[in-house]
């Protein structure tokens, strides 16, 4: 059954469901039903971390070096914990930027290098083949262990020439297969939503196929894990496989390749491809970050014991690093190997798929176009053509990048198992973390720093790990890694400056590092950023912070016509009407200035398709007098997002304490002034009490001492005695009144009366001390009842104060006093008026002050007409009824008037009312 | 204004702790400690490895699923 054409075809069949998965993703990501908008489809995305090295080469490096295959799983299940700190941060600041790959992140943040961008696609491109031609390797050894076994797969690989070679066939026709899957986008656009799907049923695959193996080895071919482990045991051999002394470089190494599997996951082209670039949605971080270490754990959960019963059964003869495959083989299970075979495929070319997009993105946005721009090349005939022009770049570079990698497995492959060159790979991609992972807090990094660490760095990863690999393939002499370069033991590129005993990687990992960094922030602190580099790392770092300014960084100036003319020629009308969208008529063409928001959504649109970099020429060639609103940017995120939190809370508190305050202050002002009018209450008070108890004390002496005095003296003398007392009980009567109306203490029985019988009775009560001064009292009280609410006694108490006052103010000589009632709309007026001198405009309310008292001239000085109590609590009465009194000037007698008035009662009459009293 | 603040500074305190204690399950002191255990298979030390990941795994899936729920009405 397992013949060549069957396993072509399954293989066949396998590529062509992945590519109708992608054209749907695709299409659905054409009409905005995203395929890929699951947090669990990024996990699975992001397993494309798994190639087939996790497939094949775990196995065959946990049965050499034990435990060690786990510090590449648990590397980046730390990373992807970290992940909604760091990556959150790389995935907001891509989306704005519109970043397509780690080389266009990288140049972004240092002001749209193209420099940086060039190297670092470069770095990549050399990094990454080794890791592409140990896919290639893998795929084409697991072809040869399926058709050949049980014989040797070795054979078959180092056959002949290469046309005979089936990688190369395999390279070649992946390569027709990414270009019709990644490159299909006319608009060019940095996201590949139908590669994702793919990738993320490629993960399922892979999962499943080495699940499978796992479950078939460990329950069929032993009876569950017990039985494996007891044989394990009776082998005295193997129990010391799964030992931390099995790993290279011991403590040391172990620290150091967890170290490279962080940097590396988050650095990888690949990684950053599937991470960053084409994630869709921010939330998703959240939940990939513990379903990918997941997908990790479960992925790695059968490594042991399939290599454990490989090692068992397997005696010394066979490739641990194929034991996946031979292990089925050997029972003579047939769908299972081939199962496991098309796992291995979808691990590799699930790698090769994004690798090779996200580098071949790389080299056009990067590389060629940068070069094209700059040396005028770039003719574009019609419009829109650049988008054609970038997808036969990167198809030519996807060819090219296969083939690199091809060349790489053919030439020196075989040296290296295949975890061996994956770490190469890694640490090559390590060499990115400092510029990515620093540029993102460190806003003092420099383009000059990032430059010299890249390349101090990567000039040290290949003299320690690819050079020796070149070495040990035969291609250079060996005794470069035996004695060191001319024989200079110090220079040897596993034991630089005499540092042996640590594994390759580490060594390799801790001097490019060590340099990369040095360098790196050696040369920032020493170098002075430009201004669109302060500016795009103020963006980088602070990518986070609330207030950040979205656009319109620009200052230049163009007109819409220019700018419409650069999209159409670069883009196509539709790219234009996206950019115009928002503008009042929706396309460009015109005299028009273009505003800053209009240009850094050009600029984005550019940057989508062409990188940051050369988007950045391309707007400078039509904007003019270029000049970055750097001041307000800087200004904005000078300080941090804490300060201005702890700004925003300080500014609230101090808004509260000033609004306390401002309450306290009034508090206290009103307190100070009942203060100040209680202590002139007092004193009034008790000048008014001690002017009667003077003279009541002044004649009590005198009868006192006077034994002689006639009957008719003493009894004047009590006369004035008692009517002091009369008064001074009066006075303490009123000041009583005064304190329960002010306290709100005075109680009213409010009933209906007739206002008119009331004013009579008043007058009646009044008329014999009238009669008595001589006084003509005139009353006007024929209107009928005025029916009123209120307070029967108060109400005359009031009424007879107003008459009593008006008799003390009347004319000396003919004193005459009025009393009115008259309704007034649906109110009563009841108005007192005398002849005498009246009351002058500014003491018409002041004659209602508490202890006021009318300077009259010719009064008898020292002997005051009246406490000065009556008018404040006749006014404080007729307010608690509802009513007002006032004081204006006399129409009839010239004098003074003072008029109250009530409202009347309703209609109903209550009988009693008035003749109750 | 103060709590949804204190919150998420809160959650973002209990994450970086599991960073921690994962790095720190998953480093050689730790590691030492647990190679050393006497075995005929030499299995703990794996055993440990793995029971730690899926211990980590699950605080991590803890942590980010329970500050998922109450915010589920406001996204």
């Amino acid at each position: 059954m397992r013949n060549d054409i069957l396993i072509l075809a399954v293989a066949f069949g396998y590529l062509a469901v992945l590519f109708v998965v992608a054209a749907w993703g695709d299409r659905r990501a054409e009409t905005g039903r995203s395929a890929i908008g699951s947090p669990t489809v990024y996990a699975l995305s992001i397993a494309v971390y798994c190639t087939a090295w996790t497939f094949y080469g775990s196995v065959g490096r946990a049965s050499a070096q034990g435990p060690h295959f786990l510090l590449i799983y648990l590397g980046p299940t730390l990373a992807m914990l970290a992940a909604p700190f760091v990556i959150r941060k790389m995935v907001r600041i891509a989306a704005r930027q519109r970043i397509t790959s780690i080389a266009d992140f990288i140049s972004a943040r240092y002001g749209k290098s193209a420099r940086l961008g060039a190297v670092v696609a470069l770095m990549a491109l050399i990094s990454s083949t080794p890791y592409i031609a140990l896919q290639l390797k893998a795929i084409t050894v697991s072809h040869a262990v399926l058709i050949n076994y049980p014989g040797s797969a070795d054979l078959a690989v180092e056959e002949a020439h290469f046309w005979a070679d089936k990688s190369f066939w395999v390279a070649l026709v992946l390569a027709v297969f990414i270009i019709l899957f990644g490159t299909r986008h006319l608009d060019a656009s940095e996201r590949h939503e139908g590669m994702v799907a793919a990738i993320a049923l490629e993960s399922l695959v892979k999962l499943v196929a080495f699940l499978a193996v796992g479950i078939f080895v460990v329950f069929v071919m032993f009876n569950g894990p017990m039985d494996l482990l007891g044989q394990v045991a009776d082998t005295p051999d193997l129990s010391r496989v799964l030992g931390l002394e099995q790993v290279p470089g011991g403590a040391t190494g172990w620290v150091g390749v967890l170290i490279l599997a962080v940097l590396a996951f988050l650095t990888l082209p690949r990684q950053f491809q599937v991470l960053v670039v084409e994630n869709v949605d921010e939330t998703h971080i959240d939940r990939a970050s513990w379903v990918f270490p997941l997908y990790l754990l479960l992925i790695n959960l059968f490594v042991v014991p399939i290599a454990l019963a490989g090692l068992l059964l397997g005696g010394d003869g066979a490739d641990p690093d194929s034991f996946v495959l031979t292990l089925p083989l050997s029972t003579g299970a047939e769908a299972l190997p081939l199962l496991v075979f098309i796992g291995g495929l979808s691990a590799a070319t699930g790698m090769m798929i994004v690798e090779t997009i996200a580098l071949s993105t790389m080299v056009s946005n990067q590389l060629i176009m940068p070069l094209l721009l700059r040396f005028g090349r770039l003719h574009l005939s019609g419009t829109g053509r650049l988008a054609a022009w970038l997808l036969g770049i990167r198809r030519v570079a996807i060819v090219l990048i296969l083939l690199l990698g091809y060349v790489y497995h053919a030439l020196i492959g075989d040296a290296y198992t295949l975890v061996t060159i994956g770490l190469v790979s890694f640490v090559g991609a390590a060499q990115f973390a400092p510029a990515l992972l620093i540029g993102l807090y460190w806003r003092g990094a420099t383009r000059a720093g990032a430059l010299w660490g890249l390349v101090a760095g990567f000039f040290l990863w290949g003299y320690t790990l690819l050079l020796p690999g070149f070495a040990q393939s035969g291609w250079i002499d060996i005794a470069l890694i035996e004695q060191g370069p001319w024989g200079l033991g110090w220079l040897n590129p596993y034991a630089l400056f005499g540092l042996d005993g640590w594994d390759i990687y580490s060594h390799g990992l801790l001097w490019s590092l060590l340099a990369n960094v040095g360098l790196y922030v050696g040369v920032s602190l020493f170098t002075r950023p430009t201004a669109l580099e302060q500016t795009q790392a103020a963006l980088f770092t602070e990518a986070l912070h609330p207030n950040l300014p979205s656009a319109s960084l620009w200052q230049g100036q163009t007109t819409q016509g220019e700018l419409g003319g650069l999209l159409r020629r670069y883009l196509g009308e539709a790219a234009i009407r996206r950019v115009f969208a928002d503008e009042s008529d929706g396309h460009a063409g015109d005299d028009r200035e273009a505003s800053h928001r209009l240009i850094t959504r050009a600029e984005q649109a550019l940057a989508g398709s062409l990188g940051n970099a050369s988007a950045r020429v391309l707007i400078n060639s039509v904007v003019r007098g270029e000049a970055l609103d750097m001041a307000s940017i800087l200004s904005i995120l000078d300080t941090t997002s804490q300060a201005l939190e702890y700004n925003r809370r300080l500014e609230q508190k101090s808004a509260e304490l000033e609004r306390a305050s401002a309450a306290l202050r009034r508090a206290n002002a009103r307190l100070r002034e009942l203060d100040r009018l209680k202590d002139e209450f007092i004193a009034m008070v008790s000048h008014e009490l001690r002017t009667p108890l003077t003279s009541i004390r002044a004649f009590a002496e005198i009868l006192n001492d006077g034994d002689a005095m006639d009957a008719d003296k003493r009894r004047h003398f009590l006369g004035v005695i008692v009517h002091e007392s009369q008064r001074l009980s009066r006075l303490i009567e009123e000041i009583l009144d005064l304190a329960r109306l002010e306290s709100g203490r005075l109680t009213l029985n409010p009933e209906r009366l007739d206002l008119a019988l009331l004013a009579r009775r008043s007058v009646d009560a009044v008329a014999h001390l009238h009669r008595e001064q001589g006084i003509a009292l005139t009353v006007e009280l024929d209107g009928g009842p005025a029916m009123v609410t209120g307070d029967a006694d108060r109400l005359e108490q009031v009424i007879i104060n107003l008459l009593d006052n008006a008799g003390k103010f009347a004319d000396g000589s003919a004193p005459r006093v009025l009393i009115r009632l008259a309704p007034h709309k649906d109110r009563f007026r009841l108005s007192v008026e005398d002849n005498g001198p009246g009351i002058s405009l500014g003491e018409r309310e002041r004659v209602f002050d508490k202890f006021h008292q009318l300077e009259r001239d010719g009064g008898e000085l020292g002997r005051p007409r009246g406490s000065g109590l009556g008018l404040a609590i006749s006014r404080g009465i007729i307010a608690h009824l509802g009513g007002r009194l006032w004081a204006n000037e006399s129409r009839q007698l010239g004098g003074a008037c003072l008029t109250l008035e009530l409202p009347g009662a309703a209609d109903e009459a209550l009988p009693e009312a008035p003749d109750a009293h | 204004m103060t709590t949804p603040l204190r919150h998420r500074s809160r959650r973002s305190e209990r994450l970086t702790a599991l960073i921690v204690t994962a790095a720190v399950l998953f480093c050689p002191p730790l590691l030492l400690v647990i190679d050393r255990l006497p075995s005929a298979t030499g299995i703990w030390l794996l055993l440990y490895l793995f029971v730690a990941w899926a211990f980590v795994i699950g605080l991590a899936a803890w942590l980010q699923e329970s500050r998922r729920a109450p915010a589920k009405g406001r996204r």
